[in-house]
């Protein structure tokens, strides 16, 4: 499957649309049903602070899927996606507010690779930190 | 408390079937936001070439995961899973999960190492279509961390 860039039309440094994605604790809720991770934490206050944390943070993979959407809405088909990889590097932490927490993502290839392959560089904060290392994605392009 | 080396290399038993279904796509898109038309409409990822809606990329997380539970709750290999927080995640594609999949996962455990007193677990889980067909691997790198930072 191939996307709708094409491989000529980027070079190294072109920018991916940057997007912000806002996380409640209903998100996680939500996150948590549709996932099957129903690990305390992402929900439970009381328990969060009992094993260290600040406070409710988001389910890891729910980053990697918002970070992951500055890649597929840029392609257009998400199957043109052939790696993604990201290290959980701080949590996102989601206080029990009506705003929540933010994410803030942004992107640029990185890397030309064979086969009108490219390799995307993301980045991921929260709170003005980072919350993700190494996110990388190689996709397809046409 | 250091894990045991001699699991390094263990592959576990393939799972049971899971079967990829539409509407669960469709719940697990809209928990992450996302109206990718590819997920939820067949016409849609049809004019892709997929023929049926696909997953979002992390979507497949859910079934090796639960995989690797089987490797992370080993009696023999001595994991603290409730110290357990997820270092890294990796996912390589031969195509992307679509509705109707029925998947099974084969966990390896690929390293295990103990460093500033965490165990450090990286586990392989390669994802099978029925035809045996292989779908995609994801890397999942559990750290357990050390009990005296509690």
């Amino acid at each position: 499957m191939a996307a709708g860039i094409a491989f000529a039309d980027v070079e190294v440094g072109t920018e991916l649309p940057p997007a912000s994605f806002p996380v409640t604790r209903a998100t996680l809720v939500r996150y948590a049903g549709a996932s099957g991770d129903f690990n305390p934490i992402h929900w439970n206050e009381r328990f969060a602070v009992e094993v260290g944390l600040p406070d409710v943070i988001a389910h890891g993979m729910f980053t990697m899927a918002e970070a992951a959407r500055v890649v597929t809405d840029w392609l257009g088909d998400p199957g043109a996606v052939v790696e993604y990889g990201v290290r959980f590097t701080r949590p996102v932490v989601v206080p029990n507010d009506d705003e929540g927490a933010v994410i803030e993502v942004s992107g640029k290839v990185a890397a030309l690779l064979d086969d009108k392959r490219v390799r995307v560089d993301l980045t991921a904060t929260s709170a003005g930190q980072k919350v993700l290392g190494m996110a990388r994605a190689v996709v397809q392009l046409a | 408390m250091a894990l045991d080396q001699s699991f390094v290399g263990r592959t576990y038993p393939p799972t049971s079937p899971y079967e990829v279904g539409r509407e669960k796509i469709r719940e697990f898109a809209e928990a992450i936001g996302d109206a990718n038309p590819a997920y939820t409409d067949r016409g849609a990822a049809a004019e892709l070439g997929h023929p049926d809606v696909i997953a979002p990329p992390t979507f497949v997380f859910a079934i090796t995961f639960k995989a690797a539970g089987e490797v992370v709750r080993d009696p023999g290999l001595g994991l603290d899973y409730s110290r357990v927080v997820h270092g890294d995640q990796r996912f390589a594609y031969v195509r992307p999960v679509r509705a109707g999949d029925r998947l099974t996962v084969t966990s390896t455990i690929e390293a295990i190492k103990s460093l500033a007193g965490n165990d450090v677990l990286d586990i392989r889980g390669e994802v099978h279509d029925e035809a045996g067909e292989h779908v995609v691997t994801a890397w999942t790198k559990l750290v357990a961390r050390a009990a005296e930072e509690a």
